[in-house]
């Protein structure tokens, strides 16, 4: 870890917060809320969580108002000391996730304690996961707001996303933790990712800038999403929509979900980091409670639109309010046993013996003759390889760089061992799961703890 | 004419008017905003005035789209005409050419113009600020002299500094904060268009009127030095790393 700041460590003047620290920051993790109401007319993007639903959800779970400042995690999660007992609870993208080695499980909340290391690795389903603790993340309010505006670089922390070394607050939870632990949302929030999804539309503001029979290649064609997919929003490829005359209309608002088309007729969805304002013409805009179905998509997956009326359209989002209103009476209380069974361990520490070891993480699997394999996180490209066959690497060591939605990540030794085969190329698309390289870890030279050594 | 109600998803409303650029049509969108900003209508929860149409956006749960529309017809028929407040004079220092404007010698060949008559030209004429948009604070000025028109660059700057003064096809305005952009960068400015620490975040607001008010290097310097408690350092790069904040300087120490 680098520069971690004593000073933020330290509970602060008003009030007693509690921290935990950044050990991996993973891929884009930034500080959410339901973003920032009433400075659209300044230019300033909403911001907010993508998924808005999972953000409340995992508030809900923690026992926070549905608004409170939680983590938006992509595609690969971080990795967090806490340094004071909290609640947790994970929402949105199906994530592989432990806490000190033992899985955990999405949409239900449970205890870490003082020490324990929580790490959410890469998104099996869907892109991008919540983390929301009893208290919500203490960043100061801006405009209104805890939200990271990425584009404008300031609110949540320092106006960026996590690096490794960041010390978060937590605010004050809300009851006591035994209270807060152990909930579980019932079956029907858990959504599906993975499937193909149908966003429901309404038409406009700006369908008449387009013909008939572009229209009807809107809403009869299946769009497929492209690398360029991120906060501000998602590019899509399929057939192309018809513009009646030109592809620029005088710049005018864009609201979250409009779905604006360029003169090369391939639309693109304009999600919470969206600029305010734009020039192309919005066909049509999908609908509030949708939005976070269309932000779990990853690039390469399926999208098409259904129209619906404003009425309908305002129909589903009553009936989500609703659902939400109530969510908070509906949440089941997990046994505390069977909770901690699936931890693989009592609180005491006694493993239960019908359960076994705790499943272990990717990051520390070796195979009986000693070797560990170094695997993609997710779908990417290999953008560098920093090793080569023979050459000695700590934990810890960046091996590979990739390359993912516009960013570039690193992917470490999971431990120290001499390189035995490195089956990539720059160049090269991975899948999930891939080996990318294979590390003979019975060679004991080089076995250091890359981290021990900062 | 009368305005368009268009939905825009479940939660927007835009109201359009003329589709044409001018003062008049803009003036009718702003006191629009103004008028239901002041009429504090349940479950309107922003408005969001631009060239020529106003976004509303609402809350579905407590007003519907055919409520909404019936409430911003009435707030509109019954408008004072008087709404709108005179226009702000926002004085831009503004610091031409050399390394702050590395375009300024392309835009005065393309007007077969002199550098200094481009100055002239470009900060004698007071613009006005049509909306707020693009990225937080970028304010979209009209009234670019025709002779002054440039073309973009062909292919955007990765990063334009925060602070530039550019011109782009029929438009001249300011870059609040480091981006790409393609536009021809003929000054800067130590104003900071955009602080998140204010409620109003923005020095320049719709309708106000904007000038350009040539200044030194040295000038420039001073204000920024001031703003960042530092001696004044001759910049040698085009990246301004460390962009200073106007009229909230640091006290010095001692």
């Amino acid at each position: 870890m680098i520069g971690v700041n004593r000073e933020d460590a330290r509970p602060s003047a008003h009030g007693s917060h509690l921290s935990s620290e950044v050990l991996r920051p993973g891929l884009l993790t930034t500080v959410q809320d339901r973003g920032r109401s009433g400075y659209q007319k300044f230019g300033v993007p909403v911001s907010g969580a993508v998924d808005a639903i999972a953000l409340r959800v995992a508030n809900v779970l923690v026992g926070n108002p549905q608004g409170a400042a939680a983590l938006e995690m992509t595609a690969l999660g971080p990795e967090l000391r806490f340094a004071a007992d909290a609640v947790v609870a994970l929402t949105g993208a199906e994530v592989e996730a432990s806490l000190d080695g033992g899985p955990v499980l999405s949409y239900q909340s449970f205890l870490v304690r003082a020490g324990q290391v929580l790490d959410v690795r890469s998104c099996t389903r869907g892109l991008r996961a919540y983390l929301a603790v009893a208290g919500g993340i203490d960043v100061p309010v801006l405009l209104g707001s805890r939200s990271t505006c990425l584009v404008a670089r300031f609110g949540g922390f320092l106006g960026r996303a996590l690096l490794a070394g960041d010390v978060l607050r937590v605010g004050s939870p809300p009851g006591p933790l035994q209270d807060l632990a152990g909930r579980q949302v019932p079956e029907e929030w858990r959504p599906r990712h993975g499937v193909p999804v149908t966003a429901r539309v309404v038409l406009g503001p700006q369908e008449d800038a387009f013909t008939e029979a572009g229209r009807r290649t809107f809403l009869e064609s299946e769009y497929r999403v492209t690398p360029y997919a991120d906060r501000m929003g998602y590019r899509l490829d399929g057939p192309g929509i018809a513009h009646r005359n030109s592809a620029d209309i005088i710049s005018d608002w864009i609201p979250l979900g409009g779905v604006q088309v360029p003169g090369d007729g391939k639309p693109i969805i304009l999600l919470a980091d969206r600029q305010t304002t734009g020039g192309y013409p919005k066909i049509a805009t999908v609908v509030g409670p949708d939005i976070g179905r269309v932000a779990q998509l990853r690039p390469g997956d399926a999208l098409s639109f259904r129209a619906v009326s404003v009425a309908q359209a305002q129909r589903i989002a009553h009936e989500l309010e609703a659902g939400l209103a109530l969510l908070p009476a509906r949440l089941v209380l997990g046994d505390s046993w069977t909770y901690a069974a699936e931890l693989g361990e009592v609180p005491g520490g006694v493993v239960l013996p019908s359960l076994g070891r705790p499943q272990e993480s990717p990051r520390t699997l070796a195979d009986p003759e000693g070797h560990a394999a170094v695997r993609s996180p997710m779908p990417a490209l290999v953008a560098k390889v920093l090793i080569r066959t023979g050459e000695g690497a700590t934990a810890g060591q960046p091996l590979f760089v990739l390359q993912a939605m516009k960013m570039e990540f690193e992917v470490a030794a999971p431990q120290a061992g001499r390189v035995a085969d490195v089956r990539v190329r720059e160049g090269d698309e991975v899948g999930v799961g891939e080996i990318m390289a294979t590390l003979d870890t019975s060679d004991l030279v080089g076995r250091w703890d890359h981290r021990s050594l900062r | 004419m009368t305005p368009r109600f268009l939905p825009a998803g479940d939660r927007g409303l835009l109201v359009e008017f003329e589709n044409a650029v001018s003062i008049e049509i803009n003036n009718q969108v702003r006191a629009l905003a103004i008028g239901l900003e002041a009429a504090r209508i349940p479950g309107l929860i922003e408005v969001i005035p631009t060239y020529r149409s106003l976004g509303i956006e609402y809350d579905p749960l407590t007003i519907t789209f055919d409520g909404l529309e019936r409430q911003v017809r009435d707030v509109a028929r019954h408008l004072d005409p008087g709404i709108l407040p005179a226009p702000t004079l926002v004085q831009i220092p503004t610091v031409y050419g050399g390394v702050y404007g590395p375009d300024l010698p392309y835009v005065a060949h393309h007007a077969g113009l002199s550098e200094a008559e481009v100055i002239r030209l470009h900060s004698q004429t007071v613009y006005h600020v049509y909306m707020i948009g693009f990225s937080a604070g970028f304010a979209y000025l009209g009234g670019l002299p025709e002779r002054l028109h440039t073309p973009r660059l062909p292919s955007p700057r990765i990063k334009v500094p925060k602070g530039s003064v550019a011109i782009g096809g029929s438009q001249t305005g300011a870059y609040p904060a480091e981006t790409p952009g393609g536009w021809r960068i003929i000054g800067r400015t130590f104003v900071n268009l955009f602080d998140p620490l204010e409620e109003i975040p923005t020095p320049m607001q719709p309708g106000d009127q904007v000038q350009f008010v040539p200044i030194s290097e040295e000038e420039f310097l001073r204000a920024v030095s001031r703003a960042i408690g530092g001696p004044a350092q001759i910049e040698k790069e085009t990246t301004w790393q460390d962009p200073p904040r106007a009229g909230r300087e640091p006290r010095a120490e001692g």
